[in-house]
């Protein structure tokens, strides 16, 4: 990074390149949306866990977010 | 480098949360609790399927509606602004002069029109009381089907802004993008089925209030993903520059 620095007031971002952006938006990516899951879906439709509890927790959230509830 | 920006992305999105909780406990809640209301009176005359009843629920109405409510939120917000940040971590640098402040606040707007607006305007936010218990399969999988269709399709706008851009000015080069997203997504609103299961006589005030709210804090958390990190950026441009 610091290798790439220029003087310029104007200095324009360089890309980050692929092979280090892919591993982050595969494995960062996957945990995030399965955090929207929990958030928005779990126990719903469809459910990883039996129970009502993490729906019924984030009951108002799920509602308030705009995901079909119940 | 994407670490950082990743990082920093689920930062302002977790303080977004606060934000969006205030405004979603101070406008959201009271049509919360008149949804249910309406829903507890109409449904002591006739049972409705197995559904819990009000006095052994798992989670009491407050919990719902502060820790629950704040949780799932922040949860939420969080997580979307990792993915935002790699959003923007991807079109920096990619994006021509077009970066800092601006490009963080143009990847929030598409954001927020990929994944709020556009899946809202087909499939609106529903208070308690709105929406059978027996369809809630269906109309998750057709509310996440709009949301991929938006998100997909604007993938593809973003793509065809980029590669029009090579050899046309912006303007045209975006609403070429913006024709091609409206088009997928209008063709998406016609062609998938409609949900209509507002009860008789449910309040027609508490339904907008209700909706115009949900479509309020998803705002919040964009607004604040697109200007707080664009902030955040900008100020380490300037402080790495002065070094330099």
């Amino acid at each position: 990074m610091t290798a790439l620095h220029t003087s310029s007031s104007d200095t324009l971002a360089a890309p980050i390149p692929l092979s280090e952006l892919i591993p982050w938006a595969i494995f960062g990516g996957l945990l995030l949306l399965l955090a929207i899951y929990f958030v928005g879906a779990e126990q719903g439709a469809t459910a990883l866990f039996k129970g009502v509890y993490i729906h019924e927790f984030v009951h108002d959230g799920r509602h308030l977010l705009g995901f079909p509830c119940h | 480098m994407t670490a950082q920006l990743l990082l920093r992305g689920m930062l302002i999105g977790l303080l977004a949360s606060i934000l969006a909780f205030a405004f979603a406990w101070w406008a959201g809640e009271p049509n919360v609790s008149a949804a249910i209301a309406l829903e507890e009176a109409s449904s002591h005359g006739h049972q409705h399927g197995p559904s819990v009843e009000p006095d052994e629920e798992p989670v009491s109405r407050e919990v719902q509606s502060t820790i629950g409510l704040f949780t799932g939120i922040a949860v939420y917000s969080t997580a979307l602004g990792g993915i935002f940040a790699l959003a923007y971590a991807f079109a920096q640098g990619r994006t021509g002069r077009l970066q800092g402040r601006t490009l963080a606040l143009i990847v929030a707007l598409c954001g927020f029109v990929a994944l709020v607006l556009v899946p809202w305007l087909k499939y609106p936010a529903n208070p308690p009381a709105v929406g059978s218990p027996d369809t809630i399969g269906q109309r998750t999988a057709l509310y996440f089907g709009m949301l991929l269709i938006s998100v997909v399709a604007m993938i593809a706008a973003c793509l065809l802004t980029h590669q029009r851009r090579q050899h046309h000015d912006v303007w045209s080069s975006a609403l070429s993008g913006a024709a091609l997203y409206a088009v997928i997504v209008v063709l998406a609103w016609i062609l998938l089925p409609g949900v209509d299961e507002v009860p008789q006589g449910f309040p027609a005030d508490i339904l907008f209030n209700f909706r115009l709210t949900s479509l309020g804090i998803n705002a919040i958390v964009w607004a604040c993903l697109g200007l707080g990190f664009g902030y955040w950026i900008e100020q380490q441009r300037r402080s790495s520059q002065t070094l330099a």
